[in-house]
């Protein structure tokens, strides 16, 4: 509810510009949003829209779960124990500047037309941005906090469930949030061939029919579940780093 | 201690099992663990060299169950590295750190930080719990006793506040309250009380006081306050500056009275260290050393002065 309150002002805006922006380009070009609205309402209601729906949250979640599954402890392992980070900090360095999209044609021929290759991807592009964060948080973290739970007898085990998980969560979790608009941009190019499913594939299918308005409600849901995805990641930050804004007095 | 039991531990150190779960909850109860008489830190020809010179270099000193040391000297001079020695971090190279008549569940040790001791992620309570969590105490053991220990240190209702919500003293609270939590027989203290104001210090200076009182773990304090060290210890032992050695072991007469800063011997006693701490800084770790009567001795060697302490006997 909080959230709806905080887009509003920002919201009403942007209907505004929109408004102006349909008179301008004539309501064929951009429908103005009264209209557009309820043609986005009236999908809502048909199971195809969900299906499409569906089939993006799908790829988009299970790539960055899957970023997050892989990068973060391995980041959390770079960032704290110089051996590991000797090894592998500078084949992430040499790969990192490649854009993964590029693979996505590859990725199609090896393995399929259905959603492995896409959530891959995802997981490809999301990955490298929380892996490189990840490690910066861990090497940051003051040895002296190392120093002081070693003191206490505590195991490495302990180690990083006790300190260096939650030292690193805060930045991480930014790190997720700011993949999960990344994700998104990714998952618009990896829907948009090779696939009947997705919003993306939605986009371009109505684009290519001249169908303007549908086009713009898939766009509409595109950037729906970007929002969604954002906020999601701004509730698991609220749900495990209270402390963090404690801290900065937020 | 003329024939030492051997049977102690070499080397590192930490918190053993809990045996004594079941006793009270809260910090000070003396009746649980009788077998710690006869306890003796000893410490002889104690060397650590980071590779670029000797930083503590021959350092000996004997503690029994129920002294204080203080241990001042000038900043750098290698006190940490022989708090991070006793606690068993790190392992020297060369010389030894022997416990005597470590009761049989093992050897407690605890140290207490300036700072970065208490985790800014994990609340009052968690932070408290934590060595007990680490010990294997079940969640309602351990959510007792730490709720006894946050009030006997007074700071009953913040249990579930985060430490960047409390002041610097209720952090350090906190902190001692953590690390007496596992009924240590010996507490390490590195410059505990540096950060905070003159005010906050004096109190916690008598809450720490009370506390060893009840439990009388052996303490190790490193500090660079005079009067501090003239409060806290009941020797006081002066190192040079690098490499450490000993300048000066003063027992000290004023320990434990009711209101030691206006005792008669506190003043000559705080001139005594300053005047120690200005030689050893000068003479860079000379062999010479003060005797507790305030002249300067001899050659005599301060490893041999600082064997003048209780152990000797």
């Amino acid at each position: 509810m909080r959230a709806l309150i905080r887009y509003a002002p920002a919201l009403a805006f942007l209907l505004l510009l929109w408004q102006l922006g349909s008179a301008a380009l004539g309501t064929f070009l951009l429908p103005p949003p009264v209209e557009l609205l309820g043609l986005f309402g009236r999908s809502l209601l048909t199971r195809l829209f969900w299906e499409h729906m569906g089939a993006s949250a799908w790829r988009a979640v299970a790539g960055l779960a899957l970023a997050w599954g892989a990068a973060f402890p391995l980041g959390l392992a770079m960032g704290h124990a110089r051996r590991v980070d000797r090894v592998a900090a500078p084949l992430v360095f040499l790969t990192y500047p490649l854009p993964k999209i590029v693979l996505l044609p590859f990725f199609l021929t090896l393995f399929g037309l259905g959603d492995a290759p896409r959530i891959l991807l995802i997981a490809l592009t999301a990955g490298y941005q929380i892996l490189v964060v990840t490690r910066a948080a861990a090497a940051r973290l003051d040895r002296r906090y190392v120093d002081s739970f070693r003191s206490l007898g505590g195991s490495t085990r302990a180690l990083v469930c006790h300190v260096l998980v939650p030292a690193a969560l805060p930045e991480a979790l930014t790190a997720l949030r700011l993949a999960s608009g990344t994700a998104v941009a990714v998952l618009f190019m990896a829907e948009s061939f090779a696939t009947r499913r997705g919003l993306g594939f939605m986009i371009m299918d109505a684009w290519g029919r001249g169908d303007q308005a549908e086009m713009l409600c898939a766009i509409l849901a595109m950037s729906a579940l970007g929002v969604l995805l954002h906020e999601g990641c701004g509730g698991l930050e609220r749900l495990f780093c209270r402390w963090k804004r404690v801290e900065t007095g937020r | 201690m003329s024939a030492p039991d051997v049977s102690g531990i070499t080397g590192v150190m930490g918190p053993a099992g809990l045996a004594d779960a079941a006793g009270s909850p809260g910090l000070g109860d003396a009746s649980a663990r009788p077998a710690r008489r006869g306890l003796a830190l000893r410490v002889t020809n104690l060397r650590r060299d980071y590779g670029q010179g000797p930083v503590l270099d021959g350092l000996s000193f004997c503690l029994n169950a129920g002294d204080t040391l203080s241990v001042l000297g000038p900043s750098g001079c290698g006190k940490s590295t022989l708090l991070t020695l006793l606690a068993g971090l790190d392992r020297p190279d060369g010389g030894e750190i022997r416990l005597e008549a470590v009761p049989p569940d093992g050897l407690r040790s605890s140290v207490m930080f300036q700072d970065y001791g208490l985790f800014p992620w994990k609340t009052v309570e968690d932070n408290v719990a934590l060595p007990l969590r680490l010990a294997g105490l079940g969640r309602a053991a351990r959510r007792e006793r730490v709720a006894a220990a946050l009030e006997e240190m007074g700071l009953g209702g913040l249990g579930r506040r985060w430490p960047a919500r409390l002041s610097g003293g209720q952090r350090q609270r906190v902190a001692l309250a953590r690390a007496l939590i596992t009924r240590p027989d010996l507490l390490l203290m590195d410059e505990p009380f540096s950060s905070l104001d003159a005010l906050t210090r004096a109190r916690l200076h008598g809450t720490l006081l009370d506390l060893w009182r009840r439990r009388r773990p052996i303490c190790v304090l490193v500090t660079h306050s005079v009067e501090e060290a003239a409060l806290l210890g009941r020797y006081i032992m002066v190192l040079s500056a690098l490499p450490a050695r000993v300048v000066a072991w003063l027992g000290n007469p004023c320990f434990g009275a009711p209101r030691a800063a206006s005792h008669p011997g506190f003043f000559d006693l705080t001139r005594r260290l300053h005047a120690a701490l200005a030689a050893g800084a000068a003479r860079a770790g000379a062999k010479d050393s003060f005797r507790a009567d305030g002249t300067s001795g001899g050659a005599g060697g301060a490893a041999a002065h600082a064997g003048d302490g209780p152990c000797a006997r």
